[in-house]
């Protein structure tokens, strides 16, 4: 339970860090919240050369609306999501979805995007952001990139991000005021790692579901939509019996992971009540 | 660093006192000498000046293994431990009565197999030691000890060829130990050699994910179970056969848990032939041993299933079955016929049918039950559940107390039993206190230290209040008659006229008095008014037991079920336990909850799988599920006192592990009434996978069945 020797490095601003990154390389990491990557260490699952601990870059610690975005820098803690962090459906959501995370120590000092850059499946953070279209950005010596979280995620644990580059901020979609969000978690116990998630948001116009996205996590390798739940919606009025042949529909499509604890068969099965579930708390939100 | 070719003179961690042969050559080496039997193993120790140091180091120990085929399944074909061993060491059989004869001759059988999952304690704390030879007096001391601290340094003595006189244990304060802590490890070995050798202190904390896989596990058996039954439900005969998997060694308790889970398996009820066989068998997994209410978790479980089949069987309430089968307290003391613990089971107290009556109106059983059927017919799976159980506790041989009231009236009680953070001290100055005539608060309870009496026997078994509080007891008794003597002398006074009341011996409320501190300074050595009396307000006490005793209870749960993931939710929780004479009721209470937290985590959440390869799968806290705030209900406790034990005045009988033993048992109970379907759990822990897989198997036998009936 003690980590390896490790060089830290504390640079006071993003320029320093992305020095440290590019003159490094492939065994630096980064360090924000330090919530999985600390606990790695100690157990000498991960051994990284170097620290680049970007606590104290004051850029790096911003939430603020810009446009239609909400962003969010490399820095945000999980904590700041309690109380909504924008009067809309969006930061009313948020603020439901971070009470699942871990237990309220670890809210303290873990980040959103750092969530998304350790690419957990059962990441809650990694769900919202590919499930609303969340737009990254990546900056290296090398200049900035804005990729989807879809594609910076490719896989469990594993990500696009390229050795030199720090995630320094994630840019989500607000929700416009025709929007209804719900998600459902299933876990064993409070604050444990979702076994299954789902979340659902749609447009509600002229009392029919637009721009529906459902997205699942902890049941693929990855957090990801599913078209499947998506077209049995799209254009329908919300009812009990369609969401569950949504959960049904989702159920047929995913591929889900398998390990020696969880089965794929369990996994698929709670993708339908995870879906099902998610819908009906989108549609019993209040606006 | 060592390896085991440095430790090849030491021998491996002895058990105890058992009478079954051919243990031995299963014992485990401090070190792995040639083979390696299970993931968690110690191969290598590394000494180094930092933990960060030492880890480094031990990374860099690399170990060369050829891979064998492990034996993972204890029901499987017995593989081979060594050349020429079995790894089935020994078969226990126990049993009564012509059990062939009796099957023969009945017209209903019922026979179940049930499976109980591999779990253990895990204390607030993990293990730690702190090993140092005193060259100057020559003396070993070991810090960290716990549990059986005595015993523990008769045996490392015999290991490194010491004195006893010249080894020290000593206690610190710790959060539980739960049957796991306390026990000779290898670790225990390898500091005391490494202090010894290198005549430095050395130092070892555990870590969590150590002790996920090398502190003792517990629990994992497979029962096969068959009751003929008369058609009133009365059990004519049992035959058992118990599938023990006791992991890669056997560690200090030797066979005992195997042993006991077959020699209690009867409870509360009277059976009149019983045959039982188990199968106590090494696998390649950690080793297993004691666990809070170890063989009652399991065997309880078993019993209550087996009750609720015959219920099922025959049409009748499983409660009736119950009455039917119960032994009277007019039967007591019951003579079972069978050991456990290396004593007769002799039950020696005990209203069973009082107890249920009471259990039920305590926790509201006929409302629960009218609740229970509404919100199930308007769709919801809640259900209720029971579970009936006896305890053991008080296990002997023996325990002394030495006792001195000081010059300023404070008591002092030394004891050999030790503190596992259950408050022991408390009670023992409550007994203390109130059969001397002080107040508790003046009483000091010291222990944790071999050094400072001759003999211990420890804390386990939930023994303490039981044998260390009877003779407190007799030395309190001792101690105030001694007082009294010299009182009635000085006061010129009958003893027959004085009391002691707070600490002051007085010939009623206005007759004249003196306090207990100044006796004891007319009792000093050099008191002239002493006279021909033994020095010190002191005495000694023996308290020598041959029998345990036992206490029994029920547990009553209510459950709600989401279908749909398998997820079972424990709403409200009751316990009724008769411990014969309550010394602290709010320790006592303590004891129950905390201790059904743990029969929680068995019946619902944890266990330690492990991959067809015998990797363990369950090393972090994130893994290896125990029960948290959020998942405990809200818990109601009763406890009473009908039935006080015969075998000490104060009818002690022991606390400790109630709250855990019938959890398993009244959890499948409520989770079989939810789903309305009899017989349903047939394994613990019941969680969401095996739920929703039982019940899928479950549903299509039955129309399996009902298609092939129609």
């Amino acid at each position: 339970m003690k980590p390896a020797p490790f060089v830290l490095h504390k640079p006071g601003t993003i320029a320093e860090a992305v020095a440290h990154l590019a003159q490094i390389g492939d065994d630096c990491l980064v360090l924000a919240g330090g919530q999985s990557l600390v606990p790695m260490m100690a157990l000498r699952v991960a051994y990284p050369s170097d620290l680049v601990d970007i606590n104290g870059i004051e850029a790096l610690r911003g939430i603020s609306v810009e446009g239609d975005k909400l962003v969010i820098g490399a820095t945000v803690r999980h904590a700041r999501f309690y109380d909504p962090v924008e009067p809309g459906p969006l930061g009313k959501l948020l603020s439901g979805v971070v009470s699942h995370i871990a237990h309220h120590p670890i809210r303290e000092r873990g980040t959103f995007c750092g969530s998304l850059a350790h690419a957990d499946p059962a990441s809650e953070w990694c769900l919202v952001a590919v499930t609303l279209g969340a737009k990254l950005k990546l900056v290296s010596q090398n200049g900035e990139r804005l990729v989807a979280a879809d594609d910076f995620i490719d896989g469990a644990m594993s990500t696009t991000r390229e050795p030199d580059e720090l995630l320094m901020e994630a840019r989500l979609p607000l929700l416009g005021g025709s929007a209804r969000a719900g998600f459902y978690e299933f876990n064993r116990r409070a604050g444990d790692f979702a076994i299954g998630m789902a979340l659902a948001a749609y447009d509600e116009v002229d009392g029919v579901m637009r721009n529906v996205r459902i997205g699942l996590g902890g049941i693929e390798d990855r957090a990801a939509r599913n078209a499947a739940a998506e077209a049995v919606l799209e254009g329908k009025a919300p009812a009990e019996a369609l969401f569950a042949d949504a959960g049904r529909a989702a159920a047929g499509s995913v591929d889900p992971m398998e390990d020696a604890t969880t089965s794929a068969d369990y996994r698929r099965d709670l993708s339908s009540v995870c879906v099902e579930r998610a819908l009906a708390a989108a549609a019993s939100a209040t606006k | 660093m060592w390896t085991g070719q440095d430790l090849v003179e030491l021998p491996p961690i002895p058990f105890r006192a058992t009478a079954i042969k051919g243990l031995t050559p299963y014992c485990q080496p401090a070190l792995a000498q040639k083979t390696v039997r299970y993931v968690g193993e110690p191969i290598a120790v590394v000494f180094a000046e930092s933990p960060y140091t030492a880890e480094d180091a031990a990374d860099l120990v690399l170990a060369e293994i050829d891979e064998h085929e492990p034996y993972l399944d204890a029901p499987n074909e017995p593989a081979l431990f060594g050349p020429g061993l079995s790894c089935e060491p020994t078969i226990i059989e126990k049993g009564y009565g012509n059990v062939d004869e009796v099957f023969a001759a009945a017209d209903v059988f019922i026979e179940l197999e049930l499976n109980t999952g591999r779990h253990s304690a895990v204390p607030m704390e993990t293990r730690g030691l702190l090993a140092r030879y005193d060259s100057a007096r020559e003396v070993l001391e070991l810090h960290g000890a716990a549990k059986r601290p005595h015993w523990n340094r008769d045996q490392l003595a015999d290991l490194f060829k010491l004195s006893p006189g010249s080894i020290e244990l000593y206690e610190n304060s710790i959060g539980g130990g739960f049957g796991v802590r306390g026990e000779l490890y290898p670790e225990d070995l390898i500091l005391c050699q490494a202090a010894l050798t290198l005549k430095r202190p050395v130092k070892w904390i555990e870590d969590r994910r150590e002790h996920l896989m090398a502190t003792n596990h517990s629990r994992e058996q497979t029962h096969r179970i068959r009751a003929a039954v008369d058609e009133m439900g009365r059990i004519l005969a049992l035959d058992e056969t118990l599938f023990h998997d006791q992991g890669a060694y056997v560690r200090t308790h030797g066979a005992r848990v195997a042993d006991m889970t077959i020699g209690l398996l009867l409870g509360p009820y009277r059976v009149p032939a019983y045959r039982a066989r188990a199968h106590y068998r090494l696998t390649n997994k950690t080793p297993a041993a004691t666990y809070r209410a170890p063989g009652r978790f399991e065997g309880t479980f078993v019993r209550e299933r087996m009750i609720e089949a015959i219920a099922e069987r025959l049409s009748l309430d499983p409660m009736e079955v119950r009455r039917a089968n119960l032994i009277g307290s007019a039967e007591m003391p019951f003579e079972r016929g069978l050991s456990a613990l290396e004593t007769e089971v002799v039950l020696d107290s005990g209203d069973y049918a009082g107890l249920i009556e009471k259990a039920l109106d305590f926790a509201g059983w006929a409302e629960l039950r009218k609740q229970v059927d509404e919100r199930r017919a308007r769709g919801e799976c809640v259900g209720l559940g029971f579970g009936l159980f006896v305890e053991k506790s008080g296990l002997g041989p023996s325990e002394l107390v030495e006792m001195r009231v000081e010059m300023d009236g404070r008591v002092t009680v030394v004891t050999g039993a030790s503190s596992l953070g259950q408050g022991m001290e408390t009670a023992i100055a409550q007994i203390c206190a109130e059969t001397l005539g002080v107040d508790y608060r003046s009483v000091r309870v010291l222990h944790g230290d071999t050094n400072r009496i001759a003999y211990g026997f420890g804390a386990h078994a939930s023994r303490v209040t039981v044998m260390t509080g009877e003779a407190t007891r007799r030395a309190s008794v001792a101690v105030r008659d001694k007082a009294l003597d010299l009182a009635a002398e000085l006061l010129q006074r009958e003893v027959s006229e004085l009391e002691i009341v707070d600490g002051t011996v007085r010939a009623g409320e206005d007759g004249p008095s003196i306090t207990i501190g100044e006796i004891a300074r007319h009792l000093h050595p050099a008191s002239a008014s002493r006279g021909d009396r033994e020095p010190g307000l002191s005495s000694s006490a023996w308290f020598h037991s041959k029998h345990m005793n036992y206490p029994y209870g029920a547990h009553i749960a209510q459950v709600l079920i989401d279908k749909a993931t398998g997820h079972v939710k424990v709403e409200r929780y009751a316990i009724a336990y008769d411990v014969g004479r309550a010394v602290n009721p709010a320790m006592i209470e303590g004891q129950i909850v905390g201790g059904l937290a743990q029969g929680l985590g068995g019946a619902l959440y944890e266990e330690f799988l492990y991959d067809e390869g015998g990797q363990p799968l369950s090393v972090t806290l994130a893994d290896y599920k125990m029960v948290s705030a959020t998942e405990m209900p809200p818990v109601d406790v009763l406890i009473l006192e009908d039935a006080p034990s015969p075998l000490n005045p104060l009818g002690l009988k022991g606390a400790g592990e109630g709250g855990v033993n019938a959890a398993g048992a009244a959890i499948a109970s409520a989770v079989d009434d939810a789903l309305q379907r009899p017989g349903l759990v047939d394994r613990l822990p019941v969680t969401p996978q095996y739920l929703r897989r039982r019940l899928q198997a479950y549903d299509e036998a039955r129309s399996g069945s009902t298609e092939a009936s129609a």
